[in-house]
């Protein structure tokens, strides 16, 4: 009998190795898919338990973390409420989290790959892992005077430095108070969350980065820029009729006003007015290729790969003549979000060299070590001559034409205005983007409801100013 | 002249306290980080609470060492380890809610019942044998607590039906049909186990068993797939069709046991996977959790509670083991795995293995079939049904609501598995007793460093068998083998070289040889073998 027993002896070995061998798989192999399982409550709660680290604007804390006496012991709150809302995004219990607080989540939490070593260290010595810091680019000075100039209408602002991309202010309104959603009351957290969601204004929709809108004229810029790529001139004269019948169609586009008059106009003198059957002609006259290609150089049909998650701006594809020349003047199926418009800008800027925008500069872990950096990014949007002729041609919309109300004395400022409309029954879209020389600084202006005609010269007159008290201000 | 061998268990009770001392520290441990994390401080009732745990721990020991001198002293500690981390674990579950729970209490003394029944038992059976000799009444009795919860009594619980309700008390009748079984098999193999071994025909290069004999595996199989159909619960169903194959192949040796067995049981759990569709939910949820968060809700929370814990697990109190339904019960290891982490669950298993080892070991030792038998189904029956909770939990098979013996919350369980434990106990004392006692106290050999001794038998009092060990097949005479000859794992071939050849007399022992056969088997399966 005992060799029997000896024989069972080895199967109920091998029934106990089975289980040890089993425990380590689901330890070895599974562990991280478990954690990062997002229903997985222990993983979530330990993280909403963390001291965050924190998220700074120049010296501003704008996102940070203090005790509290509670299960969760450590509040995420947001010093400066709705004002920097569009960069931290919230961090809520129920409902997730977004902005840089959803896209640098692990670092903040201290629980990246890149701070396994700290967590090693902290386990040993006992020290409760603290985040890492996110250094943002914006400028508080100039997140202010966007916000201020922003308040009571619905509308974004994106300025970027074009000679490095970095994202100096964005500003969506109406917005929200991120501290609503952090709260660890979490009915409050959840009366707040439902309230938001049906606030028509939509204050939790980034308009800066996450929506995209026609971009009106403005997007002649881009048409323009197509025209010097392929060979032509500022003074180059286009046929510019006071009425044009769109082909195969009986629609018929016009210009605003009577000083386009109707025979030719020089490109430049065409933006200035922002000439719509120039403009029509023009794209008509290059093709829906060309236009599309330089779009595409600019950043349309490409998700940004910025630290915001920015929603991808549309050029659209196999058009017809009609749709060709309407999409010359940013109407149709054009879309672009005023980060989009502001890349535009500052590629014209910066001389036809498009840096790619970034929010966050640097991560540092709590004991200031470096985490990340950002790194250059760029490419030719168009060549330094196109750049620089267009550049002037902004210039002088600013000086005598549409965008006359950014003029800022002593400082060289290009521009370029737009209105856009997709439905007759809502107020149209008002766009100024623009530059400003010494120091850079590329803007984007965009107002979505703006109670005034559908005039060039009006949504100009709108959004002029916010993008002139931003130039003031960046000085 | 030529000296027998014979080694000799020592009892070694200061080494068996020391142990179990240590053991029952990793339960007091437990409750005292439990309130050390979670309140920073300690419960007023800690020294008591510590006092009346160590108190019966001791009292047990000394009890059994009482009794049972000889008996396994890894056995007790082994126990009391897993008993005082599956009440610590209770405890620091209770605390979870607002206001605490005191599950933990109705456990403590659930335990106190069981180590009480243990006591008994090792009073009242003088003889263990005796319980052999009641074959039939216990099996029909095991039968009838297996499907008891198919009766009005039963109610179904998780989805398998395994359960019986009594005057507002819910009880698993398996835990102690388990227990009565093990015996009811022991007394009928050690009487049978020679007509089972007999060839029938061969095929296939196989000996089959007569079909005559098969009647008692076909009675187990119909009891088994009721089990499986009806309670809905293949750990049941496997367990105690698993613990009468594996008893039939210790019994008998032969292989072609299991192979019936296992066929018999495969195509049995084919039918019901085919048949019905709550096989094809739990296969489902095994293999495939996270289709179905909702329905399997609580094997996924484990793994989210094995994965939190990681390697070193949470700490005592820090993990989140409430989120898992039914951690006190039937997922106390996944609690064990959130919070002592997969070193801690291993060590777990590894103490559930020791307990295994230590069961087979008083079988190997025994030296009377139905002791071997009863040592051997007690350890294995134990064995599947660690590895089909344990399996079960961290998803090397699919669910069964099999308790976890000594941790999970229940009566019936803690009761019945102390009763294993003092049958366990009572055979191992008797396997363990010295074979031979000597006149002579003087020349009794120790070997300091281990936990056996070397006797010499002098001639006179020996009668005279041919040393047959695997270590020094060919003694000379008046030479002392050396003493590593019978350390540790080979003291089963030391006392089966001491077994007298059938035409010797036996007469010297105290604890007469009742296998006349055990000798010519073990030499059959060495042939077997070479």
């Amino acid at each position: 009998m005992n060799a029997s027993i000896r024989r069972t002896a080895i199967v109920a070995s091998v029934l106990f190795l089975a289980l040890l061998v089993n425990v380590s798989v689901v330890q070895l192999w599974r562990q991280s898919s478990l954690s990062a399982d997002d229903r997985n409550r222990r993983v979530l709660d330990a993280e909403f338990a963390q001291n965050r680290g924190a998220i700074l604007a120049g010296d501003t804390q704008i996102a940070t973390t203090t005790p509290i006496k509670d299960r969760f012991q450590y509040q995420r709150s947001y010093p400066q409420g709705s004002l920097y809302a569009t960069v931290t995004g919230w961090y809520a219990y129920d409902f997730g989290r977004s902005g840089l607080e959803s896209k640098y989540s692990t670092e903040l939490a201290g629980t990246a790959s890149s701070q396994t070593l700290d967590r090693l260290v902290d386990m040993f010595t006992g020290a409760t892992p603290v985040g890492a810091t996110i250094q943002t680019t914006i400028n508080p000075k100039l997140q202010q005077v966007a916000a201020q100039q922003l308040a009571g209408k619905k509308g974004a602002v994106v300025a970027l430095d074009p000679k490095t991309g970095a994202i100096l202010a964005m500003v969506s309104t109406p917005t929200y108070d991120p501290n609503t959603l952090a709260t660890h009351d979490l009915t409050a957290a959840r009366a707040a969350w439902t309230a938001l969601n049906a606030d028509p204004t939509k204050p939790l929709s980034d308009r800066g980065t996450r929506e995209i809108y026609p971009p009106g004229s403005t997007f002649k810029l881009v048409t323009a820029a197509t025209a010097l790529e392929n060979g032509m001139a500022a003074d180059t004269l286009i046929n510019t009729p006071s009425q044009l019948t769109l082909p195969n169609s009986t629609s018929v586009l016009g210009n605003e006003g009577s000083a386009c008059g109707n025979t030719q106009q020089t490109m430049d003198r065409a933006l200035q007015l922002s000439c719509n059957t120039a403009f029509a002609n023009l794209g008509a006259q290059l093709g829906a290729a060309k236009i599309q290609a330089q779009a595409e150089k600019f950043g349309f049909n490409t998700t940004p790969m910025t630290d915001v998650n920015a929603a991808k701006s549309q050029f659209p594809t196999k058009l017809d003549a009609a749709q060709t020349m309407l999409s010359s003047i940013g109407q149709y199926d054009v879309a672009a979000s005023p980060l989009q418009m502001a890349m535009v800008v500052s590629a014209i800027c910066n001389d036809g060299v498009l840096k790619t925008p970034y929010l966050v500069s640097e991560i540092r872990s709590a004991d200031l070590k470096v985490l990340y950096r950002h790194g250059p990014d760029d490419k030719q949007a168009l060549s330094s001559g196109s750049a620089q002729a267009l550049q002037q041609m902004m210039v002088n919309v600013v000086q005598k034409g549409t965008g006359t109300a950014a003029q800022v004395s002593g400082v060289v400022v290009g521009g370029k205005t737009g209105t856009a409309q997709t439905d007759l029954t809502k107020n149209p879209y008002a766009w100024f983007v623009s530059f400003a020389k010494n120091p850079d600084i590329a803007i984007a202006v965009f107002i979505e409801d703006a109670n005034v005609a559908r005039t060039d010269i009006a949504g100009g007159a709108l959004a002029g100013p916010i993008a002139k008290a931003l130039i003031q201000a960046s000085r | 002249m030529s000296t027998g061998e014979v080694v000799v268990h020592r009892s070694r009770p200061a080494i068996g306290l020391l142990l179990l001392l240590l053991a029952q520290v990793v339960g007091a441990s437990g409750y005292l980080l439990t309130h050390l994390d979670i309140d920073g401080t300690l419960p007023r009732a800690w020294p008591y609470v510590l006092a009346v745990w160590f108190g019966v721990g001791i009292a047990t020991h000394v009890v059994v060492r009482w009794k049972l001198p000889y008996s396994d002293p890894v056995l007790l500690p082994a126990t009391f380890l897993l008993l005082g981390l599956g009440l610590a674990m209770i405890h620091r579950i209770d605390l979870i809610p607002e206001p605490a729970r005191s599950d933990a209490q109705t456990q403590s003394l659930w335990a106190v019942l069981g180590i009480v029944a243990a006591i008994a038992v090792i009073f009242l059976v003088k003889d263990y044998r005796i319980l052999g000799r009641f074959t039939y009444i216990l099996f029909l009795s095991g039968l009838v607590l297996l499907l008891l919860p198919l009766s009005p009594l039963g109610i179904e619980l998780n989805g398998s039906r395994i359960w019986i309700r009594v005057f507002g008390y819910s009880f698993q009748p398996a835990e102690v049909a388990k227990l009565v079984l093990s015996l009811a098999f022991a007394g009928y193999l050690a009487d049978t186990k020679d007509v089972l071994a007999m060839a029938g025909p061969k095929v296939l290069g196989f000996t089959l068993p007569r079909a005559r004999d098969l009647g008692p595996i076909a009675v187990m199989w119909v009891a088994s797939m009721l089990v499986l159909i009806y309670q809905k619960d293949l750990g049941t169903s496997m367990l105690f069709f698993g613990l009468f194959v594996a008893m039939v192949f210790v019994a008998t040796g032969r292989l072609s046991w299991v192979v019936i067995g296992g066929l018999l049981f495969a195509a049995g759990g084919w039918f019901a996977y085919q048949r019905f569709a709550y096989v094809g939910v739990r296969v489902s949820s095994w293999l495939n959790p996270f289709s179905n968060y909702d329905q399997n809700y609580q094997v996924i929370q484990g793994q989210f509670g094995f994965a939190y814990g990681g390697l070193l697990g949470r700490g005592w109190g820090l993990g989140r083991p409430g989120l898992t339904p039914l951690a006190k019960s039937d997922f106390i290891t996944a609690a064990i795995g959130e919070e002592l982490g997969v070193v801690g669950l291993m060590a777990v298993i590894l103490v559930y293995g020791i307990i295994v080892a230590r069961g087979l070991r008083t079988a190997l030792s025994c030296t009377e079939p139905f002791g071997k038998l009863l040592a051997a189904g007690l350890s294995l029956v134990f064995a599947l049904q660690v590895f089909a909770i344990i399996g079960g939990v961290t998803r090397l098979l699919p669910l069964t609501g099999l308790t976890t013996p000594f941790m999970s919350q229940g009566g019936s369980s803690m009761v019945a598995n102390w009763l294993v434990i003092a049958i366990m106990l009572v055979v191992s004392n008797d396997a363990r007793r010295p074979a031979v006692v000597h006149q002579d106290e003087g020349d009794v050999a120790s070997l300091s460093a281990d936990a056996t001794q070397v006797i010499n038998l002098r001639p006179s009092q020996v009668p005279r068998p041919e040393p047959r060990t695997a270590s020094s097949p060919n003694l000379p005479d008046e030479h002392q083998p050396p003493a590593h000859a019978f350390l540790d794992d080979s003291d089963m071939e030391a006392t089966a070289a001491f077994i007298p050849a059938e035409e010797s007399s036996s007469s010297t022992m105290t604890h007469p040889v009742t296998d006349p056969d055990e000798p010519t088997q073990l030499f059959r399966f060495d042939q077997e073998e070479q």
